[in-house]
């Protein structure tokens, strides 16, 4: 192996991050690899290695990102862009791919570990490098998305052919359907063919189509086309050895799993059990596609390089960072993972004191996620805190009046500062008032809308702004109401407000999409909560205010659906991204009337539903 | 909410019924009650894991005919794990012990009510095996049901509006309440000296021969007198506590840990007190205040 730095562009070796990478040339096993570098080479230095059909090139946005802080070294892997080709295939096998990788890095970075990062075939050859025993002192840590470890694969494909479960049966299929493109690379000619015929070049219009990544200029790379069809060699040289016969590869790389949620050809299910082969694992997602991932959100995964990195080198964990690693370790303790879905995540819930919102906090807590309630009430919402604690999970209480604005904006501040941005909120705070329209006085009208509409917008605006910013995606739960579409001449006010943040919702959910943040729009009916107790009514002296949450309390308890039962909609509608959710038979049934006949809805409106 | 004066029903002036127990009756209530929970004690000791719900009810039973117990009010229950919540109650005939297996962490639940010489004892004695922090903090928690009932109690508010007061105290905890399981959701039962006859030791539905007998002409007596012998939420239970000896079973749960206690309160006509305070779960408050 020799290195020949060359000063390409004339940059000097403390180039600003912005400037012209410096190239220089590795040469490996008789071919000469071409190699960039960006930024300080006194600071850490992070090699990133890219996937089929990429070169250097899909890293840009990571690697300016990460050059103002780090030194950033790319190469193009053998056969692709300025880099050599072997001349036979037994060239592209991954232990020779694993000894181009080394090479690179003790030219780079002969007396310090590298941080590695890689994507798609650059990370199945990284895991190959990370798993060989010169890792320990070559490889401080590893960052991998879509490309499991082949040994790793063949593993779990074994694993469920001999434990034939419906579950692992449908896991097969899932990886089956998105790895169909691999058979069709080992048949002869047809690959090379559509390569050269056609598919290099509307690539573009493919990753634009298909992987949701905006054109831009020099990407794809010119030599895309003899890329392409020498990168074959990769899939014909390893994937039928190492998957058939698979090799026990385990490491102790401290690992960094990023799974992307929208990727076509590696599937999520793919990492099950990963924290066999690797201990020392955390686990994040990024709401992204296969290459969406590295051309429109390269500044998010650089700070998950970053926040790795720096931890891996001894620095404090961040919140976000900190609580995945713990999915895996309390998944270990509890002998399974399937049950904790919501592991490594965490839940803001609003009005957490009682009712529907304690009972949703408790349903993520059990589901794994660790816990930020608020109330006006602090030591309800300290109760609620202290069951989750129960449960397991961490859970933290605050005492949030949501009408208020800068409240909710310092609170949000303060969240993600000592816990981390959520990543799912639940809107919950409300109060109930009955009154017509007359009867309700303007400061009634005030209190409910700040309480129930407001308090949902500062929600929204604190912690939304701070779920996209992070680029890690989300879930937002709105609570509105059956009265948000069923009108009432007594809810006057009520209903109001709840129909404002149902639509607050179906607009946010158009805006976030983009952002991976879901957006639920949540309507009960009659539910067993504690709203009927501290509910206010237009026009009546104290004690027959009295007199008349007393009743309603009887008629809500009489009708006996739990607020536990709310809270499970919730989390259902989470894990499956519904956008509205009425709970109850009353609440559905009146969803359904108002499609067959509005009219009739409109009629049941001038009943006096609170006698 | 407005406190509605007990009226006299549909006109029939209200019986004034006397508290029907001297002190010795107390005395032998009392040292029944003893009994009972020294039995439900050693049973508890002796549980490990492994054990199931039907071998503990069996000891139990042992237990306490060694101890001269002729005939039981009910059968003796144990409940293991998720069955002291009463979780995936469906019918009555799960209350009965069943094959359910005691394992490491798991809560379980004595109840026996044993019968000498018609007075009666009815108990409840929760414990666990190995570690439970959800088992912990209910237990503590279960110290301020004991002092509202009595509360509530010596204020001669209705019995059902205690029930109530004690469901505002299970939401505002965050538990949820387990004794509505119970047929009839009841918090608790008026017990009486009972002097039927029929065959001692023999039941029907887990209930005693005698205890039917009694509890019937119970039911319909105090039914005449607009009352109920049956403490629960309902229109029924719509009257200051009557005077005589009520079995209290407070039961809350919190997921798959169910705690209740169980224990004689003692009504006359102006006050009430609890039979005991010499009982497991009273002492585990008082060790835990002075810690």
């Amino acid at each position: 192996m020799t290195t020949t730095p060359e000063p390409a562009g004339g940059p000097t070796p403390r180039a600003p991050a912005e400037a012209e990478p410096r190239r220089r040339t590795v040469i490996c096993g008789g071919v000469a690899l071409a190699v960039y570098e960006q930024g300080d080479p006194a600071k850490p230095t992070v090699m990133l290695v890219h996937g089929y059909p990429d070169t250097h090139r899909v890293w840009d946005d990571v690697s300016a990102a990460l050059a103002e802080d780090h030194h950033v070294v790319r190469y193009d892997v053998r056969g692709a862009g300025r880099s050599g080709a072997p001349a036979r295939r037994a060239g592209y096998r991954l232990p020779q791919l694993a000894d181009d990788l080394f090479a690179v890095a003790d030219a780079v970075s002969p007396d310090r570990p590298v941080h590695l990062v890689a994507h798609d075939w650059g990370s199945i050859q990284s895991w190959e490098a990370v798993t060989d025993p010169r890792a320990a002192d070559r490889i401080a840590s590893y960052t991998t998305m879509s490309g499991p470890c082949l040994d790793h694969v063949g593993h779990w494909i074994r694993r469920r052919l001999t434990r034939p479960t419906p579950r692992h049966l449908g896991q097969l299929l899932a990886q089956g359907t998105h790895s169909w493109y691999i058979a069709a690379f080992h048949l002869p000619l047809l690959a090379p063919a559509v390569w050269r015929h056609g598919l290099a070049r509307c690539w573009d219009q493919v990753l634009h189509r298909i992987e949701d990544v905006t054109p831009r200029p020099g990407h794809p790379q010119p030599t895309l086309r003899d890329d392409a069809v020498r990168g074959i060699g990769l899939y014909r040289a390893n994937m039928l050895p190492r998957v058939l016969r698979p090799r026990q590869r385990p490491t102790e790389v401290p690992v960094q799993l990023v799974t992307l949620t929208k990727d076509h050809y590696v599937s999520p299910a793919l990492a099950e059990g990963l924290e066999q082969w690797a201990p020392n694992l955390w686990l994040r997602t990024l709401p992204a596609t296969h290459w969406s991932a590295l051309l429109e959100k390269g500044t998010t995964v650089a700070r998950m390089v970053r926040e790795f990195a720096a931890h891996t080198e001894g620095a404090a964990a961040p919140p976000g960072l900190d609580r995945s690693h713990r999915i895996r370790q309390t998944a270990r303790r509890a002998g399974k993972a399937g049950g904790r879905p919501f592991a490594g995540r965490l839940a803001v819930v609003t009005g957490a004191g009682s009712g529907i919102g304690r009972a949703t906090a408790l349903a993520f807590a059990e589901r794994g996620a660790d816990v930020v309630v608020c109330d006006i009430d602090l030591d309800a919402a300290e109760r609620t805190a202290e069951l989750v604690r129960l449960l397991g999970p961490a859970a933290h209480a605050y005492r949030l009046d949501v009408s208020d604005g800068p409240a909710m904006e310092a609170f949000a501040a303060e969240v993600a500062a000592g816990h981390g941005v959520p990543d799912i909120l639940v809107n919950n705070a409300g109060v109930g008032h009955s009154g017509t329209f007359l009867e309700t006085t303007e400061k009634e009208w005030q209190r409910v809308l700040d309480v129930n509409l407001w308090g949902v917008i500062h929600g929204c605006r604190a912690f939304g702004t701070r779920m996209a910013e992070r680029g890690e995606g989300g879930h937002i739960v709105n609570l509105a109401s059956a009265a948000a579409y069923l009108p009432s001449k007594v809810l006057a006010a009520y209903a109001t407000s709840k129909a404002a943040v149902s639509m607050l919702s179906d607009c946010l959910r158009a805006e976030l999409v983009d952002a991976g943040i879901g957006v639920s729009t949540i309507c009960p009916g009659i539910v067993n909560t504690n709203i009927t107790r501290t509910a206010t009514f237009s026009g009546l002296t104290p004690e027959q205010q009295a007199a008349k949450q007393a009743k309603f309390s009887g008629l809500y308890a009489k009708r006996n659906y739990p607020p536990e039962k709310v809270a499970e909609q919730i989390v259902h509608a989470v894990l499956h991204r519904r956008p509205v959710v009425p709970v109850t038979f009353e609440a559905k049934a009146a969803r359904l009337i108002g499609r067959i006949s509005p009219a009739l809805l409109r009629a049941t409106a001038r009943l006096n539903a609170t006698g | 909410m407005t406190t509605t004066p007990i009226q006299p029903s549909s006109g029939r002036r209200r019986a004034a019924r006397a508290f029907p127990f001297d002190d010795a009756d107390l005395d032998r209530f009392r040292e029944l009650q003893q009994l009972a929970y020294r039995c439900a004690g050693r049973v508890a000791d002796w549980l490990e894991p492994g054990v199931t719900e039907r071998q503990a009810a069996a000891r139990l039973r042992r237990e306490l005919t060694r101890e001269g117990v002729e005939d039981f009010f009910h059968v003796p229950f144990a409940w293991f794990g998720d069955r002291t919540a009463f979780r995936h109650f469906k019918t009555p005939i799960q209350f009965f012990a069943g094959r359910r297996r005691l394992e490491e962490g798991m809560p379980f639940i004595l109840d026996c009510a044993p019968v000498v010489d018609g007075y009666t004892a009815d108990i409840g004695y929760a414990g666990k095996v190995g570690e439970n922090p959800v088992w912990d903090r209910i237990a503590l928690d279960l110290c301020e049901y004991r002092e509202l009932i009595l509360r509530e109690v010596r204020a001669r508010k209705p019995l059902n509006e205690i029930y109530q007061a004690v469901d505002a105290l299970i939401a505002h905890h965050g538990y949820d309440n387990r004794h509505k399981v119970y047929p009839g959701r009841v918090i608790g039962h008026q017990v009486t000296r009972m002097k039927a006859r029929g065959p001692a030791g023999v039941t029907v539905f887990g209930f005693g021969v005698r205890t039917l007998q009694t509890l019937g002409r119970e039911l319909i007596s105090e039914r005449l007198h607009g009352r109920s012998p049956l403490w629960a939420d309902g229109r029924s239970s719509r009257h200051a506590p009557t005077p005589g000896l009520w079995a209290v079973e407070p039961h809350v749960g919190f997921h798959d840990v169910g705690l209740k206690f169980e224990e004689l309160l003692v009504v006359t006509e102006d006050d009430a007190y609890w039979l005991d305070d010499d009982l497991p779960h009273v002492h585990r408050w008082t060790k835990e205040q002075a810690r």
